[in-house]
């Protein structure tokens, strides 16, 4: 028993590190995780949870903004869309989706639709990695439970 | 707390309006801080009365300016009586929201002569110095790049309990008509639009709280907890600007 937690604590650490090194998560995950306790033990996850809601919000708004009948794209409405979901990846640390936003931004301001539209498509691949990647992540601690042991604190260093 | 931007509050009404000497009555509890946090995002929202409780804050949370108002009771014309004044230590607000910007908020707080004395903190995820100029003239007292960290918040929770204690326990001006002593009441039930069902059920575990549509988030309870492990402050000197000093700490 004790070989398989220590294995899986392994496994989370080193994956958990990853995210981190390739710019998934950043410190902003790291202090949600350190606001939690015994009563609010998922508070991380939870934000998590709503962030990608409220991404899913924004991400949609942007589709349509972008693909307006009248053949006219309104750069203000995906400007504000972008900046909506820049925000809510910074207050998890959805590091490369808030990255990603700030390019976006530009193309934004500068009325760019085929960057908009690049930036749209890469938004929404990284939001759906991103989301995959965490799902990953919080399966390894559920199984480190289940198996007895405690989820190791992992600070991305 | 509800999830809908509802407003979840401590209506301290009956709680106090210590005269000016006369009755012996028992000593304000100078530990309540009462804070009013508002931010469009319900991320934040939830993070930054997490933050405030850790803090050992009580917290309402509203999502826009115009309830913030409402909550106040600025949203009429008439003066509030002075009987319902509200108990608001500090105010922290998120800069940029759809209809009223934390601006115009600070704006008509700094406007009433029954809050403008309340600190008043804006959050914004842009560091523009034109912003935060702008802010800190209009009587901001503090302005926090987002996201904001616990540091930031404890910060401000010394700030303000230090406050307290400097001008002999009230920090508010008392209204000019208010020489009678009220009898302290225990304070009221905190009243709450939804119920709290967090501890009807068992914790979910990440992965299920993760993947299903999530049932209560928020706790009622005062949050008395210690962390076990804080993190360190990190006093970034761009993050923070003083009133009326703005060089870097």
């Amino acid at each position: 028993m004790d070989a398989l937690v220590a294995q899986l604590q392994m496994q989370y650490r080193n994956y958990t590190v990853s995210l981190y090194q390739q710019g998934f998560l950043d410190e902003r995950f790291t202090e949600l995780r350190q606001l939690q306790d015994d009563k609010h033990p998922n508070f991380a996850a939870e934000m998590l949870s709503l962030s990608f809601d409220d991404s899913v919000k924004h991400i949609g708004n942007i589709t349509r903004a972008c693909k307006d009948q009248t053949g006219t794209v309104d750069f203000g409405l995906v400007d504000v869309s972008v900046h909506q979901l820049k925000c809510t990846s910074s207050s998890v640390g959805a590091k490369r989706v808030k990255d990603l936003c700030v390019t976006f931004k530009e193309y934004c301001e500068a009325n760019n639709y085929e960057g908009c539209v690049r930036c749209l498509q890469q938004v929404d691949i990284e939001y759906n990695t991103l989301k995959t990647k965490l799902q990953d992540m919080f399966n390894l601690e559920k199984q480190i439970i289940q198996a007895g042991g405690k989820v190791p604190q992992v600070d991305g260093h | 707390m509800a999830r809908d931007g509802g407003v979840t509050c401590l209506r301290s009404s009956e709680m106090l309006n210590v005269g000016l000497g006369g009755m012996e009555s028992p000593p304000l509890d100078l530990d309540e801080v009462h804070v009013l946090a508002v931010d469009d995002s319900l991320v934040d929202r939830i993070v930054i009365e997490r933050l405030l409780r850790i803090t050992s804050c009580k917290v309402t949370a509203v999502d826009s300016g115009w309830r913030a108002l409402e909550f106040l009771g600025l949203d009429n014309e008439k003066a509030s009586a002075e009987l319902d004044r509200l108990k608001v230590d500090m105010i922290i607000t998120d800069y940029c929201m759809p209809g009223m910007t934390g601006y115009e908020l600070l704006k008509k707080i700094k406007e009433s002569s029954s809050f403008r004395q309340v600190p008043v903190v804006i959050m914004s995820s842009e560091n523009v110095l034109t912003r935060i100029d702008m802010c800190l003239e209009e009587g901001a007292e503090d302005f926090l790049l987002k996201p904001v960290k616990l540091a930031d918040v404890k910060r401000l929770r010394n700030h303000l309990t230090g406050d307290v204690k400097l001008s002999n326990g009230n920090k508010r001006k008392l209204p000019e008509d208010s020489v009678t002593v009220h009898a302290l009441l225990p304070p009221p039930p905190a009243l709450t639009l939804s119920t709290d069902s967090s501890d009807s059920s068992p914790p979910l575990s990440p992965v299920e709280v993760f993947s299903s549509p999530l049932s209560s988030l928020i706790d009622d309870e005062d949050d008395d907890d210690v962390l076990t492990s804080s993190p360190t402050p990190e006093e970034s000197p761009v993050r923070r600007q003083k009133m009326r000093s703005p060089g870097l700490d």
